[in-house]
């Protein structure tokens, strides 16, 4: 039983997201260019999209969900443990946002637009799927700690 | 140029947040989009309950994939074409995969709820992945 309602709220907290990456624009690649380009006529809106979820965030993680024991409808809170800032997380990030500057597309609104424009996401998606796979063979913090 | 939807793009935001607010209070688990299709599509062969890790995974996708059904209602739609060529969004989508997965995290794992929380290692990805992004479309313009 307790799974089921698992499953709802994780479906319905999927559906609630896409909605919001629909609404706020940043399902549009094109809106996502016109935000990076800071260059040309820059389109601000996009930073309005993070600064409404933390509104949200911010406040319901510090002064409720934090102060929980564990989750309404689970054992523990998965929440990341590593807090070193490695190479890894840094060249992460290079490749994301070089990847994010070429389309305009990051993980999300990716699955969101694969009942849109289909045949082309889907190569965004196989591509990516590709790429995640690499990681694993990119791993500069698992090397270091070879040696 | 495009046309400025701040109230929009606040709205929209706020629904995300609350998505995310959903997920980690009744589930305990975070809205990184990257994270969970990844392990969605990886084999749980050592792992307990891989079941149940694996489901609500896949119905937090299936939620995504048909939201634009639910938006309608909202009067927002998906943009019908995407512009940019195919090979362009091949080499595109494997650096967001490859970075995701390198860099522990995307737009909404770290973008909102590691910086929501004040994690340092989510701030800093943040900044470098949207410095870099801002970097790629200017190269790209000059070429």
């Amino acid at each position: 039983m307790r799974l089921w309602l698992q499953i709802i709220i994780a479906f319905s907290s999927g559906l609630i997201f896409g909605l919001g990456l629909i609404v706020s624009q940043m399902a549009n690649p094109e809106k996502v260019i016109h935000f990076l380009d800071i260059s040309g006529n820059w389109d601000p809106s996009l930073a309005f999209v993070m600064a409404g979820a933390l509104c949200v965030f911010i406040p319901v993680w510090f002064l409720y969900i934090k102060k929980l024991n564990k989750p309404l409808l689970g054992e523990t809170f998965s929440l990341p443990s590593n807090t070193l800032v490695d190479k890894n997380l840094i060249l992460g990030a290079i490749f994301f946002g070089i990847g994010w500057g070429l389309a305009g597309i990051c993980p999300g609104p990716a699955l969101v637009n694969l009942t849109g424009d289909t045949a082309k996401i889907l190569v965004f998606i196989l591509a990516m799927i590709v790429g995640m796979f690499t990681a694993k063979y990119v791993n500069i913090t698992n090397l270091d700690r070879k040696k | 140029m495009t046309e400025l939807t701040l109230v929009e793009s606040l709205i929209g935001g706020g629904l995300i947040g609350i998505a995310a607010v959903i997920l980690l209070s009744v589930n305990g688990k975070i809205a990184g989009i990257s994270g969970i299709f990844y392990h969605a599509l990886i084999n749980f062969k050592n792992q307990l309950n891989s079941i149940d890790e694996r489901l609500w995974r896949i119905f937090f996708i299936a939620g995504l994939v048909l939201s634009p059904f639910i938006a309608v209602f909202f009067n927002a739609q998906l943009p019908e074409k995407i512009t940019s060529s195919w090979p362009v969004l091949a080499l595109a989508g494997f650096f967001v995969g490859l970075g995701s997965r390198l860099g522990s995290g995307c737009t909404s794992g770290h973008g909102i709820c590691g910086i929501g929380r004040f994690s340092q290692r989510s701030i800093i990805a943040t900044c470098v992945f949207m410095l870099t992004a801002i970097l790629t479309v200017l190269i790209i313009k000059w070429l």
